[in-house]
């Protein structure tokens, strides 16, 4: 009585129903290598810039340190973070994305490219996660350290 | 391997009450509905009355010296009195209609805090509430000068009754408590808490939002001051919520919001307050809300609190036996036996909305995120956790289909890494 027969079904058909769905699947291979294996995930040594924010309706963490020459070029770009694999990976991938550019190009980076850049299609409210490391970053720029304010990481890395 | 009794409910019956859970999404996957926590759906008995005021029945209430106003006015102080009788309570008056559990609360905040919290009264909160229980508490200590105090929980989520006798004494104006968690699904003893408290005089609100839909709840033998809930918790519509509160209490206690029928009488000097419990709906109330909710109560009438309570305890714990079995999977709260039909937990390595995410892919709605509960996620230690929530319509299967999802979306992560180790 408690067990429809439609609910029943066969575990296997899991794999095609996640694996299956191109530009549609979030957790696609690139998204997953980025927040399986990050690059630039840590601390740099010495940053000119850098800063952390939250999303605060769903606690995840970004924060971004850079190494800026004095000609204005992104040595480094390091993150470090807590959260949801888009919130992670998008930050890896942005990171990646940077390192070597003018500040000045990575200031006229829009919210589109951070979501192009990501690539996968995200709804409303998966974007949020997925722009927590563009606006960090916007914000990196114009933070040189010493002016920071932002507090360290609640909790700890994951 | 079931080891779980199944319950006296006929819930395909039951089942076939409620149009959205006939739904398919994405194509071929049933609709798993595990958000009951947040909001419940609708039997086609509670659609149908409400319909039927729009399509038959619908004017203002206490108003109109005509033949459809005194329809609705019926209707909606009908509704009132199935509250009543639904809770235990003595007098029509003691039930407010409210838009919500959080009105309801800030109700009590506003007028109880104009009536007299001074600075260095203290408020006691425990800190499993829902922030609906914590801001307006913060927002009359704002104002006051009111200290609010904390009453601890364990690591497995019950509260600390043995730190309540160093927390209360003589300043203690307010106790502000949950009856469940609406995280942890701890269901705790208000007994206990409403004796200690009353013994240093301090008033006592009951956070019923999670309770009154589930369980048994008589107002009168609890003996809270104030008990808030909400309508669409229970069946019923967005929007209506109601405040039960002593009489006596409420006689003494100031409006809340000013404006049309909570007056006697308007001056340009000013006014006199209606009586009871106008004196605390000013404007247009919820009206079809409310009198859905009456609708929505005649059906929990029919089924039982009792038996709803005990089937939705047989699916907390046959999900604990499912997903203990999980590994990295921690619950988070009490063994089943002291909770209701909630069940949260965190997986290692994955995020609470990326699990959310992926069990929408197989069609089944949970709630990811801090759950309103930012004070108790931060005391666990994490801050996010995936939360099922149950509710009388809720199977064993889907449990199972709970557990099934969860397996693939650990999948999702762990395919990839063994790819990329074989790449």
């Amino acid at each position: 009585m408690l067990r429809p027969a439609s609910l029943s079904r066969p575990s296997d058909g899991f794999r095609l129903l996640y694996m299956g769905r191109d530009e549609e699947e979030i957790y696609q291979e690139h998204v997953l290598d980025h927040y399986e294996d990050p690059y630039h995930r840590g601390h740099l040594a010495q940053p000119t810039h850098a800063h952390e924010d939250d999303n605060p309706l769903c606690g995840d963490v970004v924060r971004i340190e850079l190494d800026v020459t004095p000609e204005g070029m992104i040595r480094e770009a390091w993150f470090d973070g807590d959260g949801c694999c888009i919130s992670q990976a998008a930050a890896s991938m942005l990171v990646e994305k940077i390192e070597g550019k003018p500040v000045d190009e990575v200031r006229q980076f829009s919210a589109q490219q951070m979501l192009d850049l990501f690539g996968a299609k995200l709804t409303p409210n998966r974007q949020k996660c997925c722009l927590l490391s563009w606006r960090v970053l916007q914000s990196a720029v114009f933070s040189p350290v010493g002016s920071e304010s932002s507090q360290s990481l609640p909790g700890g890395t994951p | 391997m079931k080891t779980v009794t199944t319950s006296t409910l006929d819930v395909e019956a039951l089942r076939r009450d409620f149009p959205i859970l006939r739904s398919v999404l994405h194509g071929d996957r049933p609709l798993v509905y595990l958000d009951n926590a947040a909001t419940t759906q609708r039997p086609r008995q509670v659609i149908d009355a409400i319909s039927d005021v729009y399509e038959h029945k619908y004017a203002n209430v206490h108003r109109g010296i005509h033949w459809l106003s005194d329809q609705s006015t019926d209707l909606y102080e009908i509704a009132r009195e199935k509250v009543r009788h639904f809770i235990g309570a003595a007098q029509r008056e003691e039930i407010i209609f409210t838009h919500g559990t959080t009105e309801s609360i800030n109700l009590v905040a506003r007028s109880l805090g104009d009536a007299g919290i001074r600075a260095g009264d203290e408020i006691l909160l425990t800190e499993m509430e829902h922030h609906s229980n914590i801001v307006p508490w913060q927002q009359l200590a704002a104002r006051s000068g009111a200290i609010i105090r904390w009453l601890p929980i364990t690591y497995d989520g019950l509260l600390r009754l043995d730190q309540l006798p160093t927390l209360l004494c003589e300043r203690t104006r307010i106790v502000s408590v949950t009856a469940v968690s609406n995280v942890l699904g701890t269901i705790n003893p208000l007994g206990e808490i409403i004796a200690a408290a009353r013994s240093v005089g301090a008033n006592v609100l009951i956070d019923a939002a999670q309770s009154v839909p589930h369980q048994p709840l008589d107002v009168q033998s609890l003996g809270a001051d104030f008990v808030a809930f909400s309508g669409h918790k229970m069946l019923g519509p967005t929007g209506v919520g109601v405040l039960y509160g002593r009489r006596e209490l409420l006689e003494t206690m100031p409006p809340f919001l000013g404006g049309g029928s909570m007056i006697r009488r308007v001056t340009k000097d000013g006014f006199e307050p209606a009586d009871l419990p106008a004196k605390f709906e000013a404007g247009t109330p919820p009206i079809v809300p409310a009198i859905g909710l009456g609708a929505a109560i005649d059906y929990l009438d029919k089924i039982g609190l009792s038996a709803i309570h005990q089937h939705e305890q047989q699916l907390a714990e046959y999900a604990h036996q499912l997903l203990a079995e999980m590994p990295g999977l921690r619950f988070l709260g009490p063994p089943p036996k002291q909770k209701a039909g909630i069940v949260s937990f965190v997986i290692d390595g994955i995020h609470a909305h990326d699990v959310a995410q992926l069990l929408d892919r197989s069609g089944i709605a949970v709630r990811a995120g801090h759950h309103c509960t930012m004070p108790l996620h931060k005391r666990l230690g994490i801050n996010a956790s995936t939360r099922a929530s149950f509710y009388f319509y809720n199977t064993l299967a889907e449990v199972d289909a709970l557990a099934q999802g969860l397996r693939a979306a650990r999948e999702v992560f762990r395919r990839n890494k063994s790819d990329r180790a074989a790449t």
